[in-house]
């Protein structure tokens, strides 16, 4: 369990982070969303014990971070931005070093560091230094020494940013991977990757929370909800007629793909079976039909631009 | 996990550091390079026919003016430069933890130059019988001078993520260090100043602790100057690193 309460961090006249409060249960897989300057990363930072706030506190298992930092570090796995580590040293002596460093007793040590470097194919790398190796591979550097000592709360600052497709897949196979009595916080803004791994999804901008709830819920707070998409032959013609059935807010024929048509539905409204319906009763057979189940991107963008245009473009 | 295995953990580690990158044997073949020239060519090792290593000693100051700083500008602005330090101070150690461990590691560093220099001492007990005790206390008072440079760089190499500043910072630093005590500079202090604070300035000074114990007078004042300097360095570096968490 962690609880974090009025959480706030400012650097000069700018606030990183504003009031922020919100608590993540046992198991739980957050992702914790926001645009770039948002705070995501200085409150990570905060959480991981690398930067005091100005006020609130965070607990984590009922320990008070910055009363009782060291036993509360010894539970945490953190993979900082871009993933640092020591670039001269080779992959096996930097896992030593960290295991050594996190108290794992000597006769367990290179059982440990053997097991991690198998889960995460560091074997054939073992000895090369990490300033040579690819950035996949650096990156799994990182996660091997966040999961080392089996913490009870991991916490991942863009674990896949600038990871290739592939890369990026095994990243998110590993943390569904982890046992399911951790505690995992991803700081992101790919908001594919909140949808592929995580139970909840908190949004911050600005330093403030904006949004608390499940991938799904936000979704179905998109403009693009029971949205219908269809292929048809001749999409201009037929979009005067579906702009009258009930709940149809509006019907957009994307420009330069003159056969493709979406149908907005309003809001609460589920307009699939009337949009079934009419194109039956004209004998129309549309190529592909698809009901949106919301979009991420949209509810981001209209959180965290609407909400304040003025101060958009802040560091 | 008690502290000791916690600053023997980072000890390891940048120790390991040293001597993977070349910078090492470059900085060890300088150290023992120029101390020898010195020695030789400035201090008239033989011309002065006389067997001890004061020749030797007497530059050692000096000596360290120049290559102290350069191993001390990087033990906490690599850090911050390339990100490390995140992944150093969320692992549970305390600040004075690392602090320790990197101090120490950069020391023994200085060890090993000041035991690449042991031919110099083979020679004069070949060429005549000095006084091994004279010498011994003058490595022990010349490895003392090394750790507080070292101990003065490393707080202001925590100052800055820019390693040149941390270098330039430092030499200036060292420089007053040693200047408090260089005859011309002390003679000043006292006319300019009351004489208390003159006498204060003047026992700051690297140079005559160091050339008490170089000339085999192994006093407490002077070993305990340099490991109360040390230690004041050291504990100011942790306060530093632990400060800037929260700024």
């Amino acid at each position: 369990m962690i609880e974090i309460e009025n959480l706030t961090k400012r650097f000069g006249p700018f606030v990183a982070v504003d009031n922020l409060s919100f608590s993540v249960a046992a198991g739980q897989v957050l992702g914790f969303l926001g645009p770039n300057g948002a705070g995501k990363s200085t409150t990570m930072r905060m959480l991981a014990g690398f930067l005091r706030p100005d006020s609130g506190r965070i607990r984590i298992f009922g320990d008070d971070l910055n009363e009782r930092p060291l036993q509360v570090k010894s539970r945490l796995g953190y993979l900082p931005e871009g993933a640092p580590s020591y670039g001269d040293m080779p992959v096996r002596g930097f896992l030593q070093f960290i295991a050594q460093a996190r108290g794992i007793e000597r006769r367990q040590r290179s059982a440990r560091i053997a097991a991690i470097m198998a889960r995460l194919q560091l074997e054939t790398v073992a000895n090369r230094s990490i300033e040579t190796l690819s950035k996949g591979f650096q990156r799994r550097v990182g996660l091997a020494q966040a999961l080392i000592h089996d913490p009870s709360v991991l916490l991942l600052d863009e674990p896949t940013d600038g990871l290739d497709p592939n890369q990026k897949h095994e990243v998110r196979q590993l943390i569904r991977q982890l046992s399911d009595d951790k505690i995992v916080i991803i700081s992101t803004h790919i908001l594919e990757e909140v949808e592929a791994v995580c139970q909840r999804a908190v949004i911050i901008n600005h330093g403030r929370l904006v949004a608390d709830a499940t991938p799904a819920q936000l979704k179905s707070s998109s403009d693009y909800f029971q949205a219908v998409e269809l292929e048809l032959d001749d999409a201009e013609g037929i979009a005067p007629a579906l702009r009258q059935l009930a709940g149809v807010r509006e019907v957009v024929v994307t420009p330069g793909q003159g056969n493709r048509v979406r149908v907005m539905a309003a809001k609460h409204a589920v307009i699939w079976p009337a949009v079934q319906a009419f194109l039956q009763d004209r004998g129309i057979r549309p190529q592909s039909l698809s009901v949106s189940a919301g979009r991420l991107d949209d509810v981001f963008r209209r959180i965290t631009v609407d909400q304040d245009p003025g101060r958009e473009g802040e560091p | 996990m008690n502290t000791c295995a916690r600053v023997v953990a980072v000890y390891r580690r940048e120790l390991g550091a040293y001597f993977t990158t070349p910078l090492a044997y470059v900085f060890l073949a300088a150290f023992v390079l120029l101390s020898g020239f010195l020695a030789f060519e400035f201090g008239g090792f033989f011309r002065r026919e006389q067997a001890d290593l004061l020749s030797f000693f007497n530059f050692h100051p000096w000596l360290y003016l120049v290559l102290m700083p350069p191993l001390a500008m990087r033990i906490w602005s690599e850090e911050r430069q390339t990100g490390t330090i995140e992944l150093l101070m969320t692992l549970p150690l305390t600040a004075l933890d690392a602090v320790l461990g990197k101090f120490l590691a950069a020391w023994t560093f200085v060890a090993v130059a000041l035991l690449l220099t042991l031919p110099m001492w083979l020679t004069v007990n070949y060429l005549g019988s000095p006084d091994n005790g004279i010498i011994v206390a003058a490595y022990l008072g010349s490895w003392l001078m090394g750790g507080s440079f070292l101990a003065l760089g490393g707080f202001l190499s925590a100052l800055t993520k820019n390693q040149v500043v941390a270098f330039i910072l430092s030499t200036i630093a060292s420089l007053l260090f040693l200047l408090l005590g260089f005859a011309p500079v002390a003679q000043v202090l006292q006319a300019l100043l009351p004489a208390s604070v003159a006498e204060l300035a003047i026992s700051l000074s690297f140079l005559s602790h160091f050339q008490n114990i170089a000339k085999g007078v192994v006093d407490s004042r002077d070993l305990g100057f340099f490991l109360v300097f040390m230690l004041s360095w050291l504990l100011a570096t942790a306060a530093l690193i632990d400060w800037k968490k929260g700024a």
